[in-house]
Order: structure tokens, then C-alpha cells, then sequence
């Protein structure tokens, strides 16, 4: 967990009461529309399709039980009794009115969660791999470096009026799990020859109506240069990136026209301008952010206890540990995901029931702490494997031991046309028909790791581009209809999927997907070969023609 | 809100009203033939001309403190009763297509 110093605890309190006066001014008629947008947006405050849309900041997505009970409870009070989990390590809630918005925002407060930067062309929450600080073989927690980012580019005036919004991620493990590909910068933490924790930085990368897959322009950054760096790169995009048209803004596309070579020899000038020392990270800086995190008083625990050994015969349990738990860095615990895709409900959603259960779950088994993933679902990092067998009994009362980890029903979606006021077309009832048709637990083991991703439109928020399957909401002469690509992926290895064919209306789209698993059924040549890479030895081809053929 | 340069330019073909969500709330809102809000889509005022949906338009919008993004919306009429033109009206008229809570 960490622990936020005075200083953020009054930032956070002076940014409720400003946004108090604000929505009272707005709501007195002091304020018109136009005035009071940019305000309400600096603290998360959309206007959706039925009602305001309110976006909360979990850092690095790591929430303690305190904080997500009190989440429970914005749900119960001033919502509608749930949330949604997004890809970027916020929750979203659906009704909030706004006269009541600052009473939440102050509720959120105490336990110090807020808004801000969730919104708004600033540096957004910078996320990182759930799994930070106990993922085994990790380099080291990249949340200490999330952290820093989020201290130095929190209301820091360069980074509040950018030409764009500017996301980045951190992720210091080997397989990526916070797709920092489709991020504006992408960091990966690695050490160099001597030991010390250094930075592959990648840009340029996003999705939306112009995607792009992030280049790597350093391959090593010193750990203490990662902010003058950063700096470099937001200069150089300050300086040229394009304000006079929306779609242009993101730094995707500067990178894009100016070249890579280019763009990180701009860079580096810049850097040299700088001088190397301006923002350079003192040892003792890095320290006592590190300090600010706790980690728990592990146990000394078998890697294999008898109530482990026990549980091995129930079959349904089995099911659910090898898909759901991972290992942890510590000998005897485990790292579990909970699945927030049960068969037929809005992937992502949690209800305040749940909420408030799964925060008394993380007391009593996971050091009070929960992680938020960008796959929208949460995990309990602690879980000494004893206490697995009670715990997946609780958790299937609670209908979060869906073991579809991964699977094709862990489909990951945007609000789409059902909340969206950008959408084209709806994304939670396909994604709630998908999960209906592969809900046979044995047919999704035996499909194996399938990645479906759905947007309503085209800015991507469901990531339909790296999804394993893809499925892109259109109009079509005022019709809902589907374009679908297969191949992407968000992983270390990310890239974009390719376009089958010509879009599929509303009523067709799960009947394609069930033949392009079918397909890949067929043709891959052994079970252990991924829907991917099948794609990817085979081509479009063979997918398309069994799709098309019968249409 | 829609600038007065977009207002000249609507055209619309069918029977229509005007739209925006209520400021303190959010809540989808219809203007009346009352100059007022009303959450029912049966109370809206409905406009058969370009003209007049330009002015009911403009006087809805004039509003800002009662409601925000105000736009016209196409309806159909069916025996008397007033129904949403499209999906994306379906639903902001009806709520969610979905069931709220895992089924
Ligand atoms: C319902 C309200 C939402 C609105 C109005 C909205 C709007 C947008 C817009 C306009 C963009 C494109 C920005 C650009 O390319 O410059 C975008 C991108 C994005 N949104 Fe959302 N979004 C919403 C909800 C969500 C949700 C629920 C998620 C997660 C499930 C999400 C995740 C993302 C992500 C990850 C991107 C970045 C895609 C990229 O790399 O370009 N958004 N959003
Ligand atoms: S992808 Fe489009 S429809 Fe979906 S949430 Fe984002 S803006 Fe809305």
C-alpha cells in the first residue's frame, strides 16, 4: 500500500472544495455550460447519454479495503448501486447527479482517492502492472515509479495544457500486463550491466481512429534521469505536437510524421538543452517514495500445504486455481484474479455488495489489499495458499470465481451505445451474448487464451484493435453493424488485428465469432497453438472465407 | 450547445423535438410546448418545420441553467403516441438495453 503525505492529502481537499463552489456556481446560473465544462472534466465529470459520468483515479490500481468500501458505498449512495472497472485503472459511475458530486468527491477524499487528471487533455493516471511488487522474477516495484510520474506531473502546469491527453504506463516484468505498447510513452524497467534500475522507453503508441503500436526511442534511461527524460519528450511534443486539429493532437502522430529517428533526436537535444541534471532524481527522492510503500508481514508458508493438497480433489476447484491463481513472489502465496465477466453480466461491473464483500475478503485474506487490472478485473495480491480453498468458496457465493481468466468470455468492452453519448452502436450486449454462447467452462479451456475486445466507436476505449478478436461498433444507415478484425494483440509482442471482410450487423456478430472459433478449432495444429499465433502462421485467409462463405 | 451558425443549418425531415439532459442531474429531459423540462417524451413539444424546430431549438437552449446540450431528435408518431426516432434515442428514452446486474 502507500501512504500519501500531507501535501496530497491538501491538495486533494482544496480541489473538493473548489469544485464545491464551482457546481455551485454552475447550478445558480453563474456559470454557463461552456465555462463550467472544463472545470467539471479536470475533476472526472462527464456528460453520458442518461447522466453524468464520474471517473475516479485508482493509482498503479491499487485500492485498500477501506478505500473500496467507500467506493461501495458512492455506488449505494449516490449511484445506482454499482461501478465499472475500466482499462485504465479507474472506476466509473453511471448516474451521479451532479448537485451531489461534490459531497462524493469529499467522501472520496477522506480515504484519499479523487479525480483528478481522469479527464481532460493532461498526464492521466499513470498505470502500472497489477501484479506489481509480488509478481515473481519482476526487476522491482514499478509502482515507486508510477508514483514519482504521478507526484511531478499531478496539476504541474506543463503537463495540464497538453496539445492531448497524454497516457503513460510502467510495467517492470517480462510478460507485459499493462499493455504499455498503446500507451503515449511506454516504460519498461530493466537493469543494466552494473545492476542499476534503468528504463526502456517506448512512444508514440495509442489507439483510436489512428492507431499505433509504440517504438522504443531509448533503449536505457537511467532510473534517476526518468523525469528530465519525460520532460525531454513533452517538450518536444508541446513544441510541435498539433493543437489546431483534434485528431492530430496525440503524440502518436507526431511521432508518425516526424519520423522516429527524428522524433528521439529531438529528444535527445532537448535533453542535452536541458541539461542532464534539472530534474535528476536524488537517491534519496527515490527512497522515500520506496519507503511510502508497505508490503505485508509474510508468513513463512509451505510452497505446498495440506489444505491445497485436499482441495485438489474438487474438481470445480481445480478448474478455478489453474486459471485464476498465479504464482507470488513469496513462497506460500498466491496472486488471485477475480473475474468481473460472469456468464451474461456487463464485464467490469461490480456491484456495491460485491464491493464491500470483496474489501472484507481482502481483510481477512489478502493483507487488506486489492489490485485493479486493465483486463477489468481485480485481484487479491496476498493469498497465502492455505486460505485458497475458503476463499474460492466465498468468492463462488459471490459469483466472482468465474475461472474464465483469459478466457474467451473475459471479454473486455466499453460502455458503448447503452451509456456512450460518442457511441455508434452498443457493446455490452455482444459482450453479454458471447459469454452466453461459449458459457460451457469445458469448451472455453479447450479454445484456450482468446482475447475478445469490443468498442462502440472508434476511439477504441475497449481496445478493440489488440484484441485476439476485435469487434468495432459502426452505423450503417442508422443500423448498428460490427467490423471485426482478428490477430491483435497488447502483449509484449502487440499488434494490430487485421480486418476480415465487410461489417456484420447486430444480430450476426456472435454467430461470426463462434465460426472463427470454429475455424481455429479446425486448423490449428495442436491444442497448445494460441488463437493468435494460428492467425498468425495462416494469415486472414482461411478465417475469412469460413466467416463469408455462408453470408 | 449548438452554436447559432449549426442552428441555420438544420433541416429536418419528420416530426421532431428537442432534447438535453437536465444540469443539476443529468436526467434526459424534453422540452415542453411550456417553455419548461419535462422527463417524459410524451409531454415534448413536436415540431413538423426546420423553422420550427430552429426556434424551439434556440429557446431551449437559451436555457443553459435548466439543461445542457440541447439538440433535436427525430420521433415517430404512432396512433397519437410519441416514440423515439432512433436506437440512440430508444435508449436515452428507455434506459439501458441491458440487465443492469449479472444475470
Ligand atoms: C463512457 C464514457 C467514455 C467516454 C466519453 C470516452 C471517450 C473517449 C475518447 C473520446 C477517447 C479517444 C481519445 C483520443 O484518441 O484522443 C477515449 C480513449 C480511451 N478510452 Fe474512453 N471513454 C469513455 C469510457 C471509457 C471506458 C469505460 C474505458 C475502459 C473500459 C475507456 C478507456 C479508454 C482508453 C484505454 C482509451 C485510449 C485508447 C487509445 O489509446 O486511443 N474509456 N475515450
Ligand atoms: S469506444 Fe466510443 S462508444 Fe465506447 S466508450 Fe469509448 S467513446 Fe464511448
Amino acid at each position: 500500500m502507500y501512504a500519501y503525505d500531507e501535501l496530497d492529502r491538501t491538495l486533494i481537499n482544496e480541489r473538493v472544495s473548489e469544485f464545491r463552489d464551482q457546481v455551485k456556481r454552475r447550478l445558480s446560473g453563474e456559470l454557463t455550460e461552456d465555462e463550467f465544462k472544463m472545470l467539471r472534466l479536470q475533476n472526472g465529470v462527464y456528460l453520458q447519454l442518461h447522466a453524468y459520468m464520474f471517473r475516479v483515479a485508482i493509482p498503479y490500481g491499487t485500492l485498500s479495503s477501506k478505500q473500496l468500501r467507500r467506493l461501495a458505498h458512492i455506488a449505494r449512495r449516490y449511484d445506482r448501486g454499482y461501478g465499472h472497472f475500466t482499462t485504465r485503472q479507474n472506476i466509473q459511475f453511471n448516474w451521479i447527479k451532479l448537485a451531489e458530486l461534490p459531497d462524493a468527491l469529499a467522501e472520496l477524499a477522506e480515504v484519499g482517492i479523487h479525480a483528478m487528471q481522469t479527464s481532460g487533455n493532461n498526464m492521466r493516471n499513470v498505470t502500472s502492472d497489477q501484479w506489481a511488487g509480488v509478481a515473481p522474477g519482476e526487476v522491482e516495484d514499478p509502482r515507486i515509479w508510477s508514483e514519482i510520474l504521478r507526484q511531478h506531473t499531478t496539476l504541474h502546469p506543463e503537463f495540464s495544457f497538453l496539445p492531448r491527453k497524454f497516457k503513460i504506463a510502467i510495467t517492470a516484468s517480462e510478460h507485459d500486463r499493462a499493455a504499455i505498447k498503446i500507451h503515449d510513452i511506454g516504460l519498461r524497467l530493466h537493469k543494466n550491466a552494473d545492476g542499476e534500475t534503468s528504463f526502456e522507453v517506448l512512444v508514440g503508441g495509442g489507439l483510436g481512429r489512428t492507431p499505433f503500436i509504440a517504438k522504443t526511442i531509448k533503449p536505457f534511461v537511467h532510473g534517476r534521469d526518468i523525469l528530465n527524460y519525460v520532460e525531454a519528450i513533452l517538450r518536444v511534443y508541446n513544441q510541435y505536437g498539433r493543437r489546431d486539429n483534434i485528431y492530430k493532437a496525440r503524440i502518436k502522430i507526431l511521432v508518425h510524421e516526424l519520423g522516429i529517428e527524428k522524433f528521439a533526436r529531438e529528444v535527445d537535444e532537448e535533453w542535452r538543452q536541458m541539461g542532464h541534471s534539472a530534474l535528476t532524481l536524488d537517491h534519496s527522492v527515490i527512497e522515500e517514495v520506496r519507503s511510502r510503500f508497505s508490503y505485508p508481514a509474510y508468513e513463512k508458508l509451505p510452497h505446498m500445504p495440506d489444505e491445497l493438497k485436499q482441495a485438489a480433489h474438487d474438481p470445480l476447484f481445480e478448474r478455478w486455481r489453474k486459471n485464476s491463481v498465479a504464482p507470488h513472489k513469496v513462497q506460500g502465496y498466491s496472486i488471485v484474479t477475480l473475474s468481473l465477466k460472469p456468464v451474461g453480466g456487463p464485464p467490469g461491473d461490480a456491484t456495491a455488495d460485491q464491493m464491500d464483500a470483496i474489501a472484507d475478503l481482502a481483510d481477512k485474506y489478502s493483507f487488506g489489499e486489492i489490485r485493479v487490472g486493465h483486463e477489468q478485473n481485480l485481484a487479491l495480491p496476498h493469498v497465502a495458499k492455505r486460505d485458497l480453498p475458503q476463499l474460492w468458496k466465498a468468492l463462488d457465493r459471490l459469483g466472482l470465481a468465474t475461472p474464465n481468466v483469459n478466457l474467451v468470455t473475459d471479454i473486455i468492452a466499453c460502455p458503448g451505445l447503452d451509456y456512450c453519448s460518442l457511441a455508434n452502436a452498443r457493446s455490452i450486449p455482444i459482450a453479454q451474448e458471447l459469454t452466453r454462447r461459449f458459457a460451457n467452462h469445458d469448451t472455453a479451456d479447450m479454445i484456450g487464451r482468446l482475447h475478445i475486445n469490443i468498442s462502440g466507436c472508434i476511439n477504441a476505449c475497449g481496445h478493440h484493435h489488440v484484441g485476439h478478436i476485435g469487434i468495432l461498433g459502426v452505423e450503417k444507415n442508422g443500423e448498428e453493424f460490427y467490423q471485426i478484425t482478428i490477430g491483435g494483440r497488447a502483449d509484449e509482442n502487440a499488434q494490430m488485428g487485421a480486418l476480415i471482410g465487410p461489417a456484420v450487423p447486430y444480430a450476426e456478430v456472435a454467430d461470426v465469432v463462434e465460426d472463427i472459433v470454429e475455424a481455429y478449432l479446425a486448423l490449428r495444429d495442436r491444442p497448445e497453438e494460441l488463437f493468435v499465433d494460428t492467425v498468425k502462421r495462416l494469415g486472414v485467409e482461411p478465417f475469412k472465407e469460413r466467416v463469408y462463405a455462408t453470408r | 450547445m449548438t452554436s447559432p451558425l449549426e442552428q441555420k443549418k438544420i433541416r429536418i425531415t419528420g416530426p421532431s423535438v428537442v432534447t438535453a439532459n437536465r444540469t443539476w442531474d443529468g436526467a434526459v429531459v424534453y422540452r415542453t410546448a411550456q417553455q419548461g423540462w419535462s422527463t417524459a417524451l410524451s409531454d415534448a413539444a413536436i415540431v413538423s418545420t426546420s423553422d420550427d424546430a430552429r426556434a424551439l431549438l434556440a429557446e431551449s437552449a437559451a436555457d443553459d441553467v435548466g439543461a445542457v446540450g440541447a439538440y433535436i431528435a427525430p420521433v415517430e408518431l404512432k396512433g397519437g403516441v410519441v416514440k423515439p426516432g432512433n436506437l440512440r434515442e430508444h435508449i436515452r428514452s428507455k434506459g439501458l438495453t441491458i440487465d443492469l446486474l449479472p444475470a
